[in-house]
């Protein structure tokens, strides 16, 4: 035991220069005694406002109470839950009943309700309604200040936090859906006090860029504190002067900002958001040009078609218009030629006849034949046929032939000429 | 590769559709008709390969340019 005294003894010089250690749990189990044995802590009621809230399958809900200074983490068990005559919600202000201890595992202190009474509007969604009506009599969500969204933006800004999955989301969907754009990111805090001033910072920035189509303002899903910074006035102003129309993207699609109010365009996520940016996809892109390839094709073939046809009728004229039909025409013109010269020949030929006829008949009238007719004999040697025209030819005992008019009869000479005196 | 004329897409496009008018709605020259028809088939084709090869490009504002271009 003196050992031991000694041992301490020595210990206690050293702890002198130091403080008194406690494990996390001991000092865990410190806390919460207290805690649990306070009397105000143990039997409270606290006035405040829902976010936060979540009930999952178990049925306990846990949320948050808040006001404008402070959040205290609640949970309210199932069976405290179901006596409940009111469907809590974010924004809800409520007043509470329960017991402050602490969550060991969490490290948390919480309130742990057991029951919960609704106090009408939170102060938030009060704030949040004041604002949206004012901004609506100002006329910054009047639909005639909605312009177009270009259906294919060439480049398309997006103001959002540069670490968010927001960010890859949106970034994948623009790759997957149009990856010919260009993105220009400019990042900004989304929640939190610096958030609204940042987020103007980044739109203003993007406002720069001349060739700016588009910008994307988008947030992920989260508490409506999350959120907050989207309702603010002069965030909702920046998006009204905004010269680059603005598709907003904020939280889920039940959460209404009043930055989705002023916006051009507004999506239920920030997927929605890329997807509203670009309303015609590269696969449209392709269909279009498919089809103006099909014109192309069917134009030529047409202007072609029309030149072939064209060429088909000179075709035609030519054949017309050939040499060769004047060939032709010139062999028929030939042929009319040649019969009329036939015709002529005949006629020339007859008339030869007829005169040839004519000339006949005269010449029978002088033939010997016409002589012997009248009475005539011709003689003829009988020997030699040769015409004894001359008494002087004819010599005694000569044989002769005395051609009448209807038959030879042969004779001789008796004698020679007897000269007449 | 051929170098292709530094074109965007929407230049080709619009490009491709006034070859198309012009082939369309014009008394053309044979020869000049089929020099139309083969624009129109060259830009197509850049159209396609435009569309093909696209890539998303993606920059940060407040950071140097060129490290900052990537391609998703």
């Amino acid at each position: 035991m003196r050992c031991v005294f000694v041992y301490t003894s020595t210990m206690d010089q050293l702890d002198f220069f130091r403080p008194t250690v406690l494990s996390v749990t001991a000092l865990t189990n410190y806390l919460r005694e207290l805690l649990e044995t306070d009397d105000v802590l143990r039997d409270v009621w606290v006035r405040g406002e829902i976010s936060n809230f979540s009930q999952p399958r178990s049925g306990h809900l846990y949320f948050t109470l808040k006001d404008s200074d402070a959040q205290i983490r609640c949970v309210m068990w199932k069976n405290a839950a179901y006596r409940l005559n009111f469907s809590p919600r974010d924004g809800q202000g409520v007043e509470v009943h329960g017991s402050m201890s602490i969550y060991a595992a969490g490290g948390q202190v919480q309130l742990y309700v057991d029951s919960m009474q609704a106090l009408g509007e939170g102060l938030l969604y009060q704030e949040f309604l004041r604002l949206k009506n004012k901004l609506e009599q100002e006329g910054l969500f009047d639909p005639t200040h909605k312009r177009p969204i270009h259906a294919l933006p060439k480049h398309i800004g997006i103001v959002s936090s540069a670490t968010g999955a927001a960010l890859q989301d949106m970034l994948n969907t623009l790759s997957r859906r149009l990856p010919l754009a260009k993105v220009t990111i400019a990042p900004s805090q989304v929640q939190g006090v610096e958030a609204p001033a940042s987020l103007i910072q980044a739109l203003q920035a993007l406002n720069q860029i001349n060739d700016l189509d588009l910008i994307l303002l988008a947030r992920g899903g989260g508490s409506i504190e999350d959120l907050w910074a989207f309702n603010d006035e002069n965030l909702a102003y920046a998006i009204h002067n905004s010269r680059v129309p603005v598709i907003t993207g904020v939280g889920h699609e039940t959460d209404f900002t009043i930055a989705d109010f002023v916006a051009d365009l507004r999506a239920p996520t920030p997927t929605a958001a890329a997807e509203l940016a670009t309303a015609i996809s590269i696969n449209d892109l392709a269909v279009t040009l498919q089809n103006a390839r099909s014109d192309l094709t069917a134009t030529i073939e047409e202007v072609i078609a029309t030149r072939s046809y064209a060429l088909e009728l000179r075709n035609f004229d030519l054949q017309r218009l050939s040499p060769l039909q004047r060939v032709n025409n010139a062999i028929q013109t030939m042929d009319h030629l040649r019969e009329r010269l036939d015709r002529s020949i005949g006629t020339h030929l007859h008339k030869a006849q007829l005169r040839l006829a004519n000339l006949s008949s005269r010449l029978e009238t002088l033939s010997p034949t016409a002589v012997l007719n009248r009475g005539y004999a011709i003689v003829t040697d009988a020997h030699s046929g040769k015409l004894l025209s001359q008494a002087s030819q004819a010599k005694p005992d000569q044989a002769v032939e005395l051609q009448f008019i209807d038959g030879k009869v042969p004779a001789v000479i008796q004698a020679s000429l007897k000269e007449t005196e | 590769m051929t170098e292709q004329p530094p074109i965007n897409y929407e230049a080709a496009f619009a490009a491709l559709q006034e070859v198309i008018t012009k082939l369309e709605n014009s008394e053309l020259p044979l020869e000049e008709a089929l020099k139309l028809y083969e624009k129109g088939k060259k830009l197509s084709d850049q159209c396609a390969k435009l569309l093909e090869n696209a890539q998303l490009r993606v920059s940060t504002l407040g950071q140097a340019e060129n490290d900052t271009e990537e391609a998703l």
